[in-house]
């Protein structure tokens, strides 16, 4: 009988979850030649299809200046700074060979600079990046005690691998939105490295909408005592897409937080998501509180999500620690159930997607982001 | 004064062993105001027509009608339905993550009123219909059934009986998984529902003790896909006595 099925979301995953391995003993250099050729079967790469990407794990990739646009906003200072500069490299260097390509290949980076107390807000977009493989270098750097949100939004076509370095300072209050609404076709690398100092506070949110392969992969480093990381995520994957997030989050000090949160939504054939959650609570993380979770919302049939929690805890001595990964389905039982409320069928499909991803869209902190986050929602859900 | 007919409805279903035949010629009709129980054993079909008058997709008409104030209900697609004011309780209340009571009630009324709600009323009318039916008011920012237990999903649908102010209803099998005192609960939300607005009901059940608490003006034995017998609230109570033996041992011999 269809009326005794229930499809709500279904756990699948319980209890602990034992790591491959120590995240934080992983290999790590700045130089691609340090890295053996993937082959795809690797831990970070399995998900992937790397074969759509060779060209920016291993070839040469156009380093130049990539073409920004930028708000103007009094305390943020948006430059190029060369590959030279000392303040290159201190939140984090790559774990994977595209990553190190990009360290490689770029020529200057972005410095993003923001100081002051007040709230404000800078939107920074990349476009025009075309066909040609490139890399890319971002630095966003809060001051102690500054304030800001920085939105790095990429729209256009896009072969990029690129590293974002995120420098949270004494007591800072960042907002970091990673934006991909990227063509069809583009394809697009990140590792985003943030590093936070005492009592500092990051919201790092990854929106990722549009592209054929959007791979981003934040990791926080909580380094200092007391500091705090939010970190959200919210994708749609259309058919064909594929959109990844590898997410890490290190305590590496006493009295630190992480909140991880990602949702995602999937339509139509060939629709991928994937989701890796490692957090890891080190030695001298003591009063850590930890607690991830990615839920995902299947729509059509022909789609796949993985989700994949890792928990790794080195000390006795935590205030709280946990993770939820779900896979949910709305099915024609859900849509009868609406419609018998005399609801058109086109709204209780945007009832339920939006209700689902909303609870991120309203953790972001600014209303013009938010509402305009909530049209392309919207435009996704007509199938554009 | 609005009516729910039916006539002669044929319903096949699909399955993995080919087309069912489940409904094999019902007809019933329903005046506004009048309370229609409809019983019977297990697999007899009765949410096979609950959900044919919703309009589920799994269910063919094969032969039949269904009117509504002489309306063909059959041409209407299943939101157009509840929008003409046809409303189903359902047996298994399916879970709907990501959207709230409060987000799904008022999306529902907007669309089956054709404008939204003005806002003051509708919340104190959402406010009091909950308490009525003992619904902690934590309920409204839940996600529609998500979590419930059996009994809150039951009253989860008369909640929106009760807001949505339907001309028909079928409640099918409403009283089953309830507590008594739940089922006080419930059933003073539906003789509610149908004093303020004097709609019909088509109440399916399985066992007569919701019948001590919603008086029938007419119950129908159901069976094998159509309707075997009907009379006055007294067949109810020989049903009680005396199951539904008699009517199923003609098609076991
Ligand atoms: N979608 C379906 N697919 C296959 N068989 C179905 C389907 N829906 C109903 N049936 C079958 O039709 C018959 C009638 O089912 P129905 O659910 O209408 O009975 P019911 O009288 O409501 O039973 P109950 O008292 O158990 O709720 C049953 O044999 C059932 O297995
Ligand atoms: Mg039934």
């Amino acid at each position: 009988m269809p009326t005794a099925e229930q499809h709500g979301f279904r756990p699948h995953t319980d209890g602990p979850v034992v790591p491959v391995q120590t995240r934080s003993e992983r290999f790590r250099s700045v130089n691609v030649d340090d890295f053996a050729q993937v082959t795809g079967r690797e831990h970070e790469w399995k998900f992937s299809p790397v074969a759509t990407f060779a060209d920016l794990i291993g070839g040469e990739l156009d380093g130049s200046r990539v073409e920004i646009e930028t708000t103007d906003a009094a305390g943020v200072e948006v430059s190029w700074i060369d590959r030279g500069d000392a303040r290159i490299g201190r939140a984090g260097i790559p774990e994977e060979r595209a990553a190190a390509n990009a360290w490689s290949s770029f020529d200057e980076a972005l410095l993003i600079a923001v100081s002051g107390e007040d709230e404000k807000v800078v939107a920074v977009t990349r476009s025009g990046l075309g066909a040609t493989p490139r890399a890319a270098h971002t630095i966003i750097e809060a001051a102690p005690n500054s304030r800001g949100l920085v939105v790095l939004r990429g729209i256009g076509d896009a072969r990029l691998s690129e590293n974002v370095e995120i420098i949270v300072g004494e007591g800072a209050l960042l907002t970091v939105v990673a934006l991909q609404e990227w063509n069809d076709d583009a394809v697009h690398l990140a590792s985003h490295f943030a590093r936070l100092d005492r009592d500092a506070f990051l919201k790092h949110i990854v929106v990722s909408l549009g592209g054929k392969v959007v791979r981003v992969n934040p990791s926080t480093h909580l380094a200092e005592q007391g500091s705090d990381i939010e970190a959200l995520g919210l994708y749609f994957a259309d058919a064909g897409q594929h959109l990844e997030q590898q997410v890490f989050v290190h305590h590496d000090a006493p009295h630190t937080r992480s909140r991880v949160t990602y949702k995602g939504a999937l339509q139509g054939q060939g629709a991928r998501t994937v989701w890796i959650g490692d957090v890891l609570i080190g030695n001298a993380a003591v009063g850590t509180d930890s607690y991830e979770q990615n839920r995902n919302l299947v729509l059509t049939d022909g789609t796949r999500a993985d989700s994949v929690p890792n928990l790794e805890i080195e000390t006795g001595d935590i205030a709280g620690a946990g993770h939820a990964s779900a896979t949910g389905r709305f099915d024609d039982e859900q849509l009868f159930y609406l419609m018998a409320r005399g609801i058109r069928e086109d709204e209780a499909r945007r009832l339920v997607v939006r209700g689902f991803l909303l609870e991120i869209v309203q953790k972001i902190g600014s209303p013009d982001l938010e509402e305009r986050l909530t049209a392309a929602i919207e435009a996704e859900l007509l199938g554009s | 004064m609005s009516v729910l007919e039916i006539k002669n409805l044929h319903v096949n279903v699909e399955t993995d062993q080919g087309t069912r035949e489940i409904l094999r010629g019902v007809d019933l009709v329903i005046n506004e105001g009048e309370i229609h129980a409809v019983m019977g054993p297990n697999g007899s079909g009765k949410s096979t027509l609950a959900y044919t008058i919703a309009g589920h997709p799994k269910y063919q008409v094969v032969q039949g009608e269904i009117l509504l104030d002489g309306e063909n209900v059959l041409e209407m697609s299943v939101d157009a339905r509840a929008r003409a004011g046809l409303f189903l309780a359902m047996q298994y209340p399916v879970e709907i993550p990501g959207v709230t009571i409060t987000n799904f009630l008022r999306t529902a009324k907007t669309a089956i009123d054709g404008e939204a709600p003005a806002i003051r009323g509708w919340v104190k009318d959402v406010r009091e219909s909950m308490s009525a039916l003992k619904m902690d008011s934590a309920f409204a920012e839940r996600n529609v059934n998500e979590g419930f237990s059996g009994g809150e999903k039951k009253r989860n649908e008369i909640l929106q009986l009760e807001l949505l102010k339907p001309r028909f209803a079928v409640l099918d099998e409403t009283d089953s998984g309830l507590d008594v005192d739940a089922l006080k609960i419930v059933s003073e939300g539906v003789n509610r529902a149908k004093a303020n607005t004097g709609l019909g009901i088509l109440l399916i059940t399985h066992y007569t003790r919701i019948l001590r608490y919603i008086t029938p003006d007419f119950v129908h034995v159901f069976v094998a896909g159509r309707i075997a017998e009907q009379g006055g609230p007294e067949l109810a109570d020989r049903l009680e006595d005396e199951g539904y033996d008699r009517y199923l041992e003609p098609a076991a011999k």
